[in-house]
């Protein structure tokens, strides 16, 4: 069974929360990241609802514990992969915001061209594998990334973000029994925020725990509170530690809940607003962990503000930065394709001729002037 | 006679065969709330053992399907996207294709596989790709793609009554874009019988799905320059109409096709193929294809827009055969 990691608040009470040797320093940069991730993706939300941007778009406000908690315990070098709600991910690996929101706008200047949008943001520079489209498919690439590592004999751990849903899929098992055998260094991060698009996670999952399947590989399973940043922290760093000493994968289970609705626009008639709001009373990772500092007397109110108005300004910057950005243009819609070869897989011999162009020059100039519509929400 | 969108036409066409034989249930993630209204309001009708709600589980989505329509039942299994079937593989190709004929034809495997193709929404690679060829391929399988929404439900029909695998491609826009009177009665529509759009002496334009619409536009276009083209609508690939559109351009003489798919071994090869072969010396020019140019499709609506074919194009290329 699932070893359950009560939250630190309740642990030590009278001392404040158990900090696990973080310094002041490094606890309000943990909380400067839960915040970065939050007013990124309010900002989002408010852009996405005037229609100045666009496409499938999953919010993490209220998850932001689990990435900021898990993704501090990882090392230089060390990589994630993530999922269709990556923002959090993003943030909390250091990637900046400005190409990310630039990115989410399908901009030249956004992490991958704007040819990948807010599902697929990546950037390997910071090991950051990739949001992914597909449900459970970061879960067999995280086990790769750990078994490069291993093949090479580096020292470098996987950790992969996954959502209670995909524990149901099929590349769940495959990845996590393959790792398991193997004894990869890779950890496996479910962010249980207890519902897989439209209907609640009990549906589908006849256990109490999906932590509790740790055991079918023989793997540490265990469950932490989501909303706790600290407990998060903690529980990741022993599985980290663990992976980067060659005794294999854990897999590590955050209860937490997600404040918005599936996806920008999603009507949620799976759940009622009372459970919505209670929840964002009673869990929010931010309230609940800004308390924890002033609690700790790490800070004071003023300087918590403080930090606020500096993301805040942040976000405003990155705002700019891609509305002022270029639309990609007609040259780069066939590159990237192959590596060291043209869009038909034959080595690069320079340019095409404008002959051999597939998207003929007028069709380019009439899309390029037609103007943008707007588009409805949509699922992913 | 009600006017019915796409989804909703396909709605009709689930609830009115559900009604009609126990046997049909539908079986997918979701689909009590249903994403794109195609299934609402079927489990308050039919219950959970008819609307059955699964994990995200696509393999055991397609595989159980077999193994139902193998006992006897008629399943209805979603994919919200194309793109999830690849997921499913194994069991679609593997086993729901192959099963009859390795059986020596001792299986009979009513089952539909319903799911939605496309591009146009600025969804990026993954959620946008149109596989219809990937299951052409694989004898054993019929596949089909309404255009319109009266087509929708009437092919939605036969395939729920069809003893075979079929994988039914929906199109992400024309849910709600494509709208029309649809009766309410109990009409088919059948496999294997394009429906010629407009009539024309000067080309044939096949268009695949939402590209008739695009085809459709072009046709205006060109009407206007004095040229008449005839728009065609396979309806279904396999089993696909080949004398309609070889009469046709046996007419026209000049053969354009159009789909999302990407261009390398689409299914306008396919198309060309058979073209060639059946009306080789009718032809004035070799048959153009335009399609998705072999680039996964982007998130950026500037360059996912570029990579779909535009009525302009279309226009532009029939010019060029008549030149
Ligand atoms: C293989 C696959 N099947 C279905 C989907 C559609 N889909 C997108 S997100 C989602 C729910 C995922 O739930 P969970 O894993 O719990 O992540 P959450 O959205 O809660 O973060 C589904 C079904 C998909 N993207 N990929
Ligand atoms: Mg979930």
């Amino acid at each position: 069974m699932a070893t359950l990691i009560q939250p630190a608040s309740d642990t030590a009470a009278s001392t404040g929360p158990e900090r696990h040797g973080l310094s002041d320093a490094r606890l309000l940069e943990l909380y400067r990241t839960m915040l970065r991730i939050r007013r990124f993706e309010e900002r989002v939300k408010e852009l996405f609802l005037e229609a100045r941007l666009y496409g499938s778009v999953h919010l993490y406000i209220g998850e932001e514990a689990v990435a900021t908690g898990a993704c501090a315990a990882l090392e230089e070098g060390d990589v994630i992969s993530s999922t269709h709600r990556g923002h959090g991910h993003c943030i909390a690996k250091g990637l900046e915001l400005a190409p990310m929101m630039a990115e989410l706008m399908g901009k030249v200047s956004g992490y991958n061209h704007g040819k990948g949008g807010s599902m697929h943001i990546a950037s390997l520079d910071h090991g950051m594998l990739g949001a992914n489209g597909i449900v459970a498919a970061g879960i067999p690439i995280s086990t790769g990334a750990a078994m490069g590592f291993w093949v090479r004999g580096s020292q470098e751990v996987a950790l992969c973000f996954f959502g209670d849903g995909g524990a149901n899929h099929g590349a769940f098992h495959e990845g996590i029994n393959l790792a398991a055998v193997l004894k990869l260094p890779v950890v496996f991060v479910c962010e249980n925020n207890q519902y897989a698009q439209y209907h609640a996670l009990q549906q589908d999952l006849p256990i109490e725990n999906v932590a509790d399947r740790g055991a079918a590989y023989g793997i540490p399973g265990v469950v932490v509170d989501g909303s706790d940043v600290l407990a998060v922290y903690g529980a990741v760093k022993t599985a980290v530690d663990r992976a980067r000493s060659g005794a294999g994968p854990s897999l590590i289970e955050a209860k937490t809940y997600r404040f918005e609705g599936h996806f920008l626009g999603d009507p949620e008639p799976y759940r009622t607003k009372e459970e919505v709001a209670q929840a964002r009373a009673s869990r929010d990772p931010i309230v609940r962990f800004s308390a924890a500092l002033q609690q700790m007397g790490i800070s004071g109110v003023e300087r918590l503000q403080e930090i606020d108005d500096a993301v805040r300004a942040d976000v405003e910057t990155a705002v700019e930065f891609g509305e002022s950005s270029p639309e990609p243009g007609p040259e780069i819609l066939l590159t990237d394709i192959y590596s060291g070869a043209d869009a038909d897989g034959r080595e690069s011999s320079g340019e095409k001729t404008e002959a051999e162009q597939v998207v003929p020059r007028d069709r380019v100039t009439e899309v390029a002037s037609r103007e943008v519509r707007a588009q409805g929400p949509q699922a992913g | 006679m009600p006017e019915a969108t796409y989804s909703q036409a396909l709605n009709m066409a689930l609830r009115e065969e559900m009604r009609r034989d126990e046997r049909v249930f539908c079986l997918g993630e979701d689909i009590k709330d249903s994403t794109y209204g195609v299934t609402r309001g079927l489990y308050d009708e039919f219950g959970a053992k008819r609307v059955v709600g699964t994990p995200i589980s696509e393999a055991a989505i397609a595989g159980a399907a077999l193994g139902a329509a193998a006992v006897g039942m008629r399943p209805v299994a979603e994919f919200m996207y194309m793109t999830f079937m690849m997921c499913a593989m194994d069991q679609l190709v593997n086993q729901a294709a192959k099963m009859k004929y390795m059986f020596g034809g001792k299986a009979v495997l009513p089952i539909v596989y319903r799911t939605m193709a496309g591009a146009g929404r600025a969804n990026a690679a993954q959620h946008t790709q149109s596989l219809e060829a990937w299951f052409s391929h694989a004898p054993g399988i019929k596949v089909v793609m309404p255009s319109t929404a009266y087509d929708a439900k009437g092919l939605l029909k036969t395939a729920i009554r069809d003893e075979n695998p079929v994988v039914f491609i929906e199109n992400k826009v024309l849910y709600a874009t494509a709208k029309e009177d649809v009766p309410e009665d109990d009409y088919t529509v059948p496999f294997g019988k394009a429906a010629i759009r407009r009539q024309g002496r000067d080309v044939t334009i096949i268009g695949l799905q939402r590209m008739g619409e695009v085809a459709l536009a072009a046709a205006d276009q060109l009407a206007g320059e004095g040229i008449e083209a005839e728009v065609i609508d396979p309806r279904t690939l396999v089993p696909l109409d080949i004398d309609t559109i070889a009469t046709s351009v046996q007419k026209t003489h000049r053969a354009v096709l159009v789909h999302e798919a990407h261009e390398r071994a689409g299914f306008g090869a396919e198309l060309v193929t058979q073209i060639v072969t059946h009306a080789f010396d009718y032809l004035d020019a070799p048959p153009v294809r335009l399609a998705n140019p072999n680039v996964p499709t982007p998130f950026s609506r500037t360059l996912e827009e570029l990579s779909i074919p535009s009525a302009a194009q279309v226009a532009e290329a029939v010019r060029t055969l008549l030149k």
